[in-house]
């Protein structure tokens, strides 16, 4: 190979190698959305799926799958949290609802976040929502307490093997990530 | 052929002599690796008995975590790349790298790199403390002021892989003298070409990891925040995505060299040296669809743990192969033991004995009982001390007569190999049963029950320490007044750097490419 033609051939290599770094490189970000695509078909990290319609159907009487409730407060976040039930026993198909309640103990004004997980993550994918606080961020003023409303029906296609499943919630104060003010109170 | 070559400091600074830069390479590793040891005699110092002795908890935490990064990226990783500089365009009959002048940059960042890494010790708050893997939340939310050097630090250190990466990818694909087909290349090229691929896909993700952590930590993105919608789950899918594929990174050249110096000191040829490319390239395959393995604990459905926990046990086969082809080179050969034959069979058992481990860390169910114990310590220094590091020593006894012109002492190479062999295992063996027990990693202090194999593990670590000193000395002692090296020290050798170069390699080679047959 003459001087010239190797400095070509080196240039297109090089060029083919700095496409491929910079592909890898846009992949790292493409696995943010590709995870949670993924997570949402399968249902493999417990996350629950944003608000759900019930639509009327056959609730399946023979079986009943206890439903538990967990609360989780994050550091740094001055409220008290938990659910007013510990666990209910339901019925695939039927809609069901329990309340939450949360009260700012501090003097401040806070705005929250909840995290909703579902364990076994697999049944997170018939665990369906139609209302839900964890949609929304919270704000709560100073000493202000709230009762929430939670919605939510099994899917009857929920297989045999899951009896029991819990939900949990962890509570994140995110007053510093947002403007207090553009947070309406409940 | 001119001998000709620039003094002083510019010589260093300007160079762009492939041979200059790997001595460079290989002695800022050496450097390196005697840094991140010092961390380690500092927490084998701690662990000698139960109980808080000599530094604080936090500290003791920046202690693993920079001895990690430390050894991974200082130590290891540029010493294989010095090995690359040094022999890729010998052994393929190259006038040098393909990339001269990149080539002295990708070396001129680490140092920064590394002062940028190891300033944090001496900051408000301390280094990173959150353990070599950077693990979000600990990495973000909770991490010291500091960790923006860290990230900072990561990045060069990134950028200097790749530059090297690819400097060896156009070396070997364009620079090859006439005659050297692919299937011709000593495998210490072929296994630098498939770690030069991996690093090439992988660095830029962790490039990509750790801008997710900058911005998270001040931009006000929520990667791995779940407060703010991200998932710090995530973040261990995305960094064992390459970190997976970094062990083999670290490792890989290592396999290179012990199949250049087992056919040598047996006087056979290399058996079954296509197989060996073959298993090579598996390997390297494999590493990329196996991350979850390191993070059976999290939670996954069982569908996923079986899928990682078989997709790496398929690695144990191209492992086999080549472990089979060492011992089958050695079979029947009229074998000799000078010192890098004997690094090179010691890195054979106890590479194996790290292999085992690692499959049995593999089996997700018996993962749950090993997960974050000292087991995982001893299986992965195993592969790292006495595979990368005992691969790399090798490499240094071997080939020094050919970059200097001088043999080292023979019985001091063979007391620094079973000084090394002995405080090995006796660092690291011990650890197997004190993570079978439950002893949990990255802690300062541990229950009574594992007082007796700390004990040994730390009185071994000392020892090694102080052995790798000692090399250090007696490499320095080879290099001033060594023997006269022969033109072909070994008469097992093979390849060009033995047949058509004299010792010490003129500081200009081939210039005119040799006739390959």
């Amino acid at each position: 190979m003459t001087e010239q033609v190797q400095k070509d051939e080196n240039k297109k290599l090089i060029l083919r190698l700095i496409a491929i770094i910079g592909g890898m490189f846009l992949f790292a970000f493409a696995l943010v959305p590709l995870y949670n695509v993924f997570c949402d078909i399968t249902g493999i990290n417990g996350k629950t799926r944003g608000q759900a319609l019930y639509e009327k159907v056959d609730i399946d009487k023979e079986r009943v799958i206890t439903v538990e409730f967990l609360t989780n407060i994050n550091r740094g976040m001055p409220w008290e949290f938990k659910s007013m039930v510990k666990s209910i026993e339901v019925h695939p198909g039927e809609l069901n609802e329990v309340r939450f309640y949360a009260k700012n103990r501090s003097k401040f004004d806070i705005v929250g976040q909840s995290v909703p997980s579902v364990s076994p993550g697999e049944a997170a994918l018939y665990l369906n929502k139609t209302e839900c606080f964890c949609f929304d961020q919270q704000r709560l003023n100073a000493g202000e307490e709230i009762e929430m409303p939670m919605k939510f029906y099994i899917d009857a296609d929920i297989p045999e093997d899951i009896t029991r499943l819990t939900l949990s919630y962890q509570l994140f104060n995110i007053t510093d990530s947002v403007k207090v003010e553009a947070v309406a109170t409940k | 052929m001119s001998d000709h070559h620039p003094t002083g400091i510019t010589r260093w600074l300007y160079t762009t002599n492939h041979k200059d830069i790997g001595s460079m390479y290989l002695w800022f590793s050496f450097i390196m690796f005697l840094i991140g040891g010092a961390m380690a005699m500092v927490i084998r110092a701690e662990l000698y008995q139960p109980g808080l002795q000599f530094v604080e908890p936090n500290f003791f935490n920046q202690m693993t975590t920079m001895h990690g990064l430390i050894m991974v990226f200082g130590a290891v990783m540029p010493s294989m790349v010095g090995l690359a500089n040094w022999l890729i365009p010998m052994m393929i009959g190259a006038p040098d790298m393909a990339l001269p002048r990149m080539n002295n940059w990708s070396f001129w960042i680490l140092p920064f790199a590394f002062t940028l890494l190891l300033s944090s010790l001496f900051m408000e708050g301390g280094a990173p403390n959150f353990g070599w893997t950077f693990y979000a939340p600990l990495s973000t939310t909770y991490g010291p002021p500091s960790t923006d050097f860290f990230i900072l630090g990561v990045h060069m250190m990134g950028i200097s892989s790749i530059m090297g990466a690819i400097n060896v990818i156009v070396t070997v694909f364009n620079m090859r003298a006439p005659g050297m087909t692919l299937m011709k290349m000593p495998l210490f090229v072929w296994t630098w070409l498939i770690t030069a691929f991996l690093l090439i896909m992988v660095m830029p993700v962790l490039a990509g990891t750790v801008t997710m952590m900058l911005t998270d930590r001040h931009f006000g993105t929520s990667f791995f925040d779940a407060a703010g919608g991200g998932d710090p789950v995530m973040f261990q899918h995305i960094f064992w995505f390459f970190g997976h594929p970094e062990v083999y990174i670290m490792i890989l050249p290592a396999f290179g060299v012990v199949s250049e110096i087992i056919p040598a000191f047996s006087r056979k040829k290399l058996f079954g040296y296509s197989s060996m490319v073959y298993a090579t390239a598996s390997i390297a395959l494999l590493s990329f669809i196996v991350w979850a393995h390191h993070m059976f604990a999290v939670g996954m459905p069982v569908a996923g743990e079986l899928f990682f926990m078989i997709a790496t046990m398929l690695i144990a086969v191209p492992t086999g192969v080549k472990v089979f082809n060492w011992v089958a080179t050695m079979w029947q050969g009229s074998l000799t033991f000078e010192t890098p034959m004997l690094f090179s069979i010691a890195f054979v058992i106890l590479f194996t004995i790290g292999g085992f481990s690692g499959v049995m860390l593999a089996m997700a169910p018996v993962d749950f009982q090993y997960h974050d114990t000292y087991f995982v310590v001893a299986h992965f220094h195993y592969v790292l001390f006495p595979g990368a590091i005992f691969g790399t020593t090798a490499a240094v006894y071997y080939w020094l007569p050919k970059w200097t012109g001088k043999m080292y002492n023979e019985t001091s190479g063979k007391i620094h190999f079973w000084l090394s062999m002995i405080f090995v295992n006796l660092t690291f063996f011990p650890m197997h049963f004190s993570g079978l027990a439950g002893m949990p990693r990255r802690i300062p202090d541990y229950n009574m029950m594992f007082a007796d194999f700390n004990m040994w593990a730390s009185i071994g670590a000392f020892g090694l320490g102080l052995t790798q000193v000692y090399f250090l000395i007696s490499i320095i002692i080879a290099i001033r007044g060594g023997k006269k090296a022969d033109e072909k020290q070994w008469e097992g050798a093979t390849g060009l750097e033995w047949d058509a170069l004299p010792s010490p390699a003129p500081y200009h080679t081939f210039a005119t490419p040799p006739k390959v047959d």
